[in-house]
């Protein structure tokens, strides 16, 4: 282990597989972001070219933001994802920590039926979904999307932190109750911080799933006023002419608040394994 | 101001009964240390002392009230955990005033306190660093102070000194004894350390899968073991156990003669054996002898000795002190 660290030829070796993998995984980011940047010949021309004097445009750009109301659509999409992925974070902590922390009966059941939801895709009961919506008056309103997100992201959040939450230490908690810290500030002040690099990769899971969703804003939120980016730039793809600058550009733009959303929670992972643990 | 009384304490974890009728009393100011192999229970009965751990049977009592249903912040005790367990994100400060700030004393009571702590244990230069900034042995001295800052009724230790190398164990044991002296506060132990128990006890609980074998003083045990337990478990090298038949004696089932009790002679004595194996530890020398149907034997000599492995050497019993077991393994005194 210590010689494959030190040595040169391995550690090029990780190097060229790692810088491969990015390239791969990074190249269809990299030719929409391209292209959005083109002309619409250019584009069909040199799809791989860099947009240059000539086939520089910005036309897709200003038929995204003229079309439609895009900013409408992104500030329904950062609000969804967000406040479910709050939700999501908050309630999956705490089930877990109980789930994790306290003996009581049915534990394991419990544990178990939160867990179904990670094997039963939420989507097999999209009309059971649209019917309590319809019957409740929340069709076409963001609460809708939020309440479905939160209970998709929930198994996979409370499976993987209950894991976590395990390993924290028992003596931990137990010298704050003789502190007389409250079972809450034992849960924010001394588990939390812990988990947080747990926290981070399920905040990663679960937001871009939501981010890129277009099932549920089509069935459950359609309407103008609570379409999401990813329901919006559809407008662009027809079933005879597809706007592919539009496209292009709306994908663009759609990327951007994922990452800067990712960029948050990877910092927050490298602080949580940096961060001082029990012993 | 700080005693203590089970009375008939029992545990249960589902199925699985884990303390099976445990009555003590402590008295105050006394210093008693929990032993017994591990997964005896001794863990999870400072557990339910400290009240972090419902009992499913018996009542525990804390300066003569009943503490059942006391919260363990109310209870009027500090306990000392083996993994150290400060709080990561405080400093050693914050760590050591945390427990009075949820009760709500005076600041100025605190600091007094604090500083009280911190001179007591030399933590003047680390006050400011977080516990990932301390080396083991100065997290657990932190740990110590945040318990000595609560001024409990009760000290409760578990383990304090098991992650902690040779050297700083000693040291620390020294520590602890020098605050069971200046504090004069009753305190409870436990370890799997013999030396740590011998030396620091007033009393000594040695406890067996969830039962307590025996309780006295360190001499009491050493000189005094109640049953094959308790012999066995005490001293080290252990007591070595014969089979009363083997070397002609009808009083006993079996025999229990500690290894330094026993001399060589290559005369005669109580056994004869072969030389098998020769252990070097300067101040003693460890001899272990095969002597066949008996076993095989530990004898402790002081000072150096030399032995031939496989030569034939009898080993002499010391009289006065051997110990005779029944069927049933108590002791025939
Ligand atoms: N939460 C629990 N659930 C089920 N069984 C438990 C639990 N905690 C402890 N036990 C069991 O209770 C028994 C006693 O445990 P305990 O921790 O008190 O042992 P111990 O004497 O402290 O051992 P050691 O010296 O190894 O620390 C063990 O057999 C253990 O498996
Ligand atoms: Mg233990």
């Amino acid at each position: 282990m210590s010689t494959a660290r030190h040595s040169p030829f391995h550690s090029a070796a990780a190097h060229a597989i790692l810088i491969l993998y990015t390239i791969i995984a990074l190249f269809p980011v990299f030719v929409i972001v391209v292209n959005a940047f083109k002309s619409r010949k250019a584009i069909f021309r040199e799809p791989l070219a860099l947009p240059d004097a000539e086939s520089f445009s910005l036309i897709g750009f200003e038929t995204v933001l003229k079309q439609g109301d895009f900013l409408l659509y992104f500030q329904n999409s950062l609000i969804v994802t967000v406040v479910s992925l709050f939700l999501v974070l908050l309630f999956g902590a705490m089930a877990a920590f109980a789930l994790s922390e306290y003996r009581f009966k049915g534990n394991t059941l419990m544990g178990l039926y939160l867990a179904l939801g990670i094997m039963i895709p939420i989507r097999l009961g999209t009309v059971a979904i649209l019917q309590m919506m319809v019957a409740s008056g929340l069709v076409n309103t963001r609460t809708a999307l939020i309440l479905v997100y939160t209970a998709q992201g929930l198994p996979l959040a409370i499976f993987i932190l209950s894991e976590f939450m395990r390993q924290v230490s028992d003596d931990l908690k137990n010298a704050g109750r003789i502190d007389g810290l409250s079972e809450y500030r034992i849960f924010f002040r001394l588990v939390l911080p812990l988990v947080r690099p747990a926290m981070a990769t399920v905040a990663v899971f679960t937001m871009i799933p939501i981010w890129n969703d277009l099932w549920f804003p089509l069935i459950l939120a359609p309407a103008e006023e609570t379409k999401t980016i990813t329901l919006g730039a559809q407008v662009f793809i027809g079933q005879f002419v597809t706007n592919w600058n539009a496209v292009l550009a709306a994908l663009s733009l759609a990327i951007l608040p994922v990452l800067v959303l990712y960029l948050i929670f990877s910092r927050q992972l490298i602080r949580g394994i940096t961060s001082g643990a029990v012993k | 101001m700080g005693s203590l009384a089970l009375r008939n304490i029992t545990k249960s974890f589902g199925k699985v009964d884990v303390i099976k009728g445990v009555d003590l009393d402590v008295e105050d100011g006394e210093f008693v240390i929990f032993v017994g192999p591990s997964g005896c229970g001794k863990s999870t009965l400072l557990r339910i002392i400290a009240g972090l751990e419902d009992a499913s049977g018996g009542s525990v009592e804390i300066d003569g009230d009943a503490v059942n249903a006391t919260p363990p912040s109310k209870r009027g005790i500090a306990m000392v955990f083996q993994t150290y367990a400060l709080y990561p994100h405080l400093t050693v400060k914050d760590n050591m005033s945390l427990g009075l700030k949820q009760a709500k004393r005076p600041p100025a009571q605190i600091a007094e306190r604090v500083d009280l702590a911190t001179k007591m244990l030399s933590l003047e230069p680390y006050l400011e660093r977080r516990p990932a900034e301390l080396s083991g042995g100065q997290r657990q001295r932190v740990a110590i102070g945040r318990a000595v800052v609560r001024k409990p009724k009760l000290f409760l230790f578990d383990e304090p000194l098991s992650n902690l190398d040779a050297a700083l164990r000693v040291n620390t044991r020294l520590e602890i004894a020098r605050l069971h002296r200046e504090l004069s506060a009753t305190m409870i132990y436990v370890t799997h350390d013999q030396t740590e128990a011998m030396t620091l006890a007033d009393r000594i609980v040695v406890l067996n899968a969830g039962r307590i074998e025996q309780i006295g003083t360190p001499m009491e045990l050493y000189n005094d073991p109640a049953n094959l337990f308790v012999a066995g478990f005490i001293g080290s090298p252990q007591m070595n156990f014969v089979e009363a038949s083997a070397i002609g004696r009808e009083d006993a089932r079996t025999i229990g003669i500690r290894p330094e009790h026993i001399s060589v002679s290559t005369t005669g004595g109580d056994l004869k054996g072969r030389v098998s194996h020769v252990e070097h530890l300067g101040a003693d020398t460890n001899v272990y002898l095969d002597c066949g149907r008996a076993g095989l034997l530990c004898i402790r000599l002081f000072g150096e000795h030399q032995f031939e492995i496989d030569s034939e050497i009898h080993a002499r019993f010391d009289e006065g002190r051997i110990y005779r077991f029944d069927d049933k393994g108590d002791i025939i005194r």
